[in-house]
């Protein structure tokens, strides 16, 4: 389990996340929605220690974040932020070995080899994998970044916003990824999402922020919903049923 | 993950190179007797030695740390630093009559006072909100510019004789190199890449940025505080031994870069020596024997490494 308390970040005098304490259970995939500036990516990042908290605490399984050695941590949680942008000449195989890091401390094992295969195949870059970065598109390096945390092999999975920059067709495939290593593998797996439908279809849980605090929590059902979502984004919403699932307009205004 | 052929051919040809270059240096036109030629090329051999592996290891860690191909400890006035502090303890000695204090006892103080200025400057360039490399560029050339201004002034303050002795030291030479300080930095040197080299695999995982590294649990602030102590005594030892070198650091982790082909430390640090002795022992000896000229040859690298810095800035302008 997840669990921040009382998390506060200040930069020079705004603060841009305010006493925050959630808790977020092992297992299932969990969303983290709101509009920008509502502190979501500051959130995952404090909680994953690639931020220092001007206030507060984060357990991971009991483990305070801003304690535990960092290597301890890696095999745990692992976390993949935006920009991914790299000087080097690596190639996709190279990348994901890299996630094995925690493990092996660089000294690559059979083991290791194992589950970097099994990453490579998990986000089908196979064919890619000895092709350098730069010779890659944005989805497919994207997708190269992911398989280096899955290689991580680690509890917690955190993303933040993993369909930037993305087209549709890699978006779907990402979330249905996401849902299955969630499903497969057991992963808990947390990730900042700026299309509130896929956090509707995809999610078992979902966090909105707004303003540097959280303002609502719970399952899609609790969330998707048109008055829940006008006030989060401030215009007007409608939800609907469509397949059994919950699609939110907010496109154009009906007049 | 080894390296490809291309880079294993380079590395063992730089390497047979680096050795002819030795092994030349000590055996041409060789014209005294043995003892003196050991004592007197063998000592100078040692100096360039020592600057060739300072140089090139501390100019790729430095590199992997601010992840960029361009900026060279040098480039944002680390040597200048070293011959600001060298120049402002002398005037301290000066003044104490302390002078009789070993050379070696005065040469550890200064690389103290060293890497501490280093690691404030460091701290506040990095933890702070400086983002982006052209303003790093931007404020280590205006760095380096302040502490070469500050050097030059404090020489001014000195007495007639003390400011020629120290007048040479801003400008490098190879024949003039400063043997007294040899032992001390062979020991300095030995420690530091010592240290370098058992980080290779923390260094492969820096070069990935500073979020991904901290994800691959590497204790940040801890691992880049202890490198740049590291880049700062060998920075130190480089200049006291032959002054400062403006962009020999640039051209030999480039040449070490193109050689390799590889990201690996485990290779490019060991290609950033051999190169940098190719460049400063083979250069000598082409210079001295081949040629007989007496064109300088700290000149001649400075040149090349300088046009190298402006191809990589103009080439990081396109992109």
């Amino acid at each position: 389990m997840i669990e921040a308390r009382g998390l506060s970040k200040k930069y020079h005098d705004t603060l841009v996340l305010k006493d925050v304490s959630l808790k977020i259970s092992k297992g299932g995939l969990t969303s983290i929605i709101g509009p920008n500036g509502a502190g979501k990516s500051t959130l995952l990042s404090m909680i994953s220690r690639l931020t220092p908290m001007s206030a507060g605490t984060v357990e991971i399984d009991g483990l305070d974040v801003t304690r535990t050695p960092g290597h301890e941590l890696a095999k745990r949680l692992s976390i993949l932020r935006q920009h991914n942008e790299s000087t080097l000449r690596l190639t996709v195989r190279d990348l994901v070995a890299f996630g094995r890091f925690p493990h092996s401390r660089g000294r690559l094992t059979a083991e290791d080899q194992q589950h970097i295969d099994e990453a490579i195949h998990y986000l089908e870059l196979g064919e890619y994998q000895n092709r350098h970065l730069d010779e890659l598109s944005g989805g497919q390096r994207q997708r190269a970044y992911v398989a280096m945390v899955m290689s991580q092999n680690t509890d917690y999975v955190l993303l933040d916003e993993p369909l930037n920059n993305i087209d549709m067709r890699h978006a779907v495939g990402m979330m249905q990824l996401l849902r299955r290593a969630a499903d497969e593998k057991g992963k808990s797996v947390v990730v900042v999402l700026h299309d509130i439908n896929f956090a509707s279809c995809y999610s078992d849980h979902i966090i909105a922020m707004r303003g540097g605090q959280l303002a609502y929590q719970g399952t899609p059902e609790q969330i998707i919903r048109s008055d829940v979502l006008s006030d989060l984004y401030d215009i007007p919403t409608s939800v609907h049923e469509l397949n059994g699932q919950r699609i939110c307009m907010y496109f154009r205004e009906l007049i | 993950m080894g390296l490809n052929p291309r880079g294993k051919l380079l590395l063992s040809l730089t390497a047979l190179l680096a050795l002819l270059s030795v092994v030349g240096f000590m055996t041409l036109n060789v014209q005294s007797d043995w003892g003196f030629i050991m004592e007197y090329r063998g000592s100078r051999l040692l100096g360039m030695l020592l600057v060739a592996i300072t140089m090139g290891l501390a100019t790729v860690v430095f590199q992997t740390v601010t992840h960029n191909r361009i900026l060279t400890p040098s480039l944002m006035g680390f040597d200048v630093l070293y011959v600001l502090v060298h120049s402002l303890a002398l005037l301290v000695w000066g003044a104490e009559q302390s002078t009789n204090w070993p050379i070696e006892l005065r040469f550890i103080v200064e690389v103290a006072a060293m890497v501490a200025i280093a690691l404030l400057l460091f701290r506040l360039l990095f933890t702070g909100s400086v983002r982006g490399l052209h303003v790093l560029i931007l404020l280590g050339m205006v760095g380096g510019l302040l502490f070469r201004e500050l050097a030059d002034l404090a020489l001014r303050i000195f007495d007639p004789s003390e400011f020629s002795i120290q007048q040479g030291s801003g400008v490098a030479n190879f024949n003039r190199i400063n043997l007294k300080l040899l032992w001390i930095g062979l020991v300095g040197v030995g420690l530091c890449s010592t240290l370098l080299f058992h980080f290779r695999r923390q260094l492969d995982v820096l070069s990935l940025g500073r979020d991904v590294a901290i994800n691959l649990g590497i204790p940040y602030i801890k691992t880049i505080t202890l490198l740049m102590l590291a880049i700062s005594v060998l920075i130190s030892i480089s200049t006291a031994l032959v002054g400062p070198l403006l962009f020999f650091g640039l051209l030999m982790a480039n040449l070490a870069y193109w050689l390799t082909g590889s990201h690996q430390h485990r290779w490019t640090l060991p290609a950033s020596v051999l190169a940098g002795i190719v460049c400063l022992v083979g250069g000598q000896v082409v210079f001295e024997h081949l040629l007989s000229s007496g064109l300088p040859l700290a000149m001649v690298i400075e040149l090349c490494g300088g046009v190298l810095f402006i191809v990589l800035l103009l080439r990081g302008v396109k992109q």
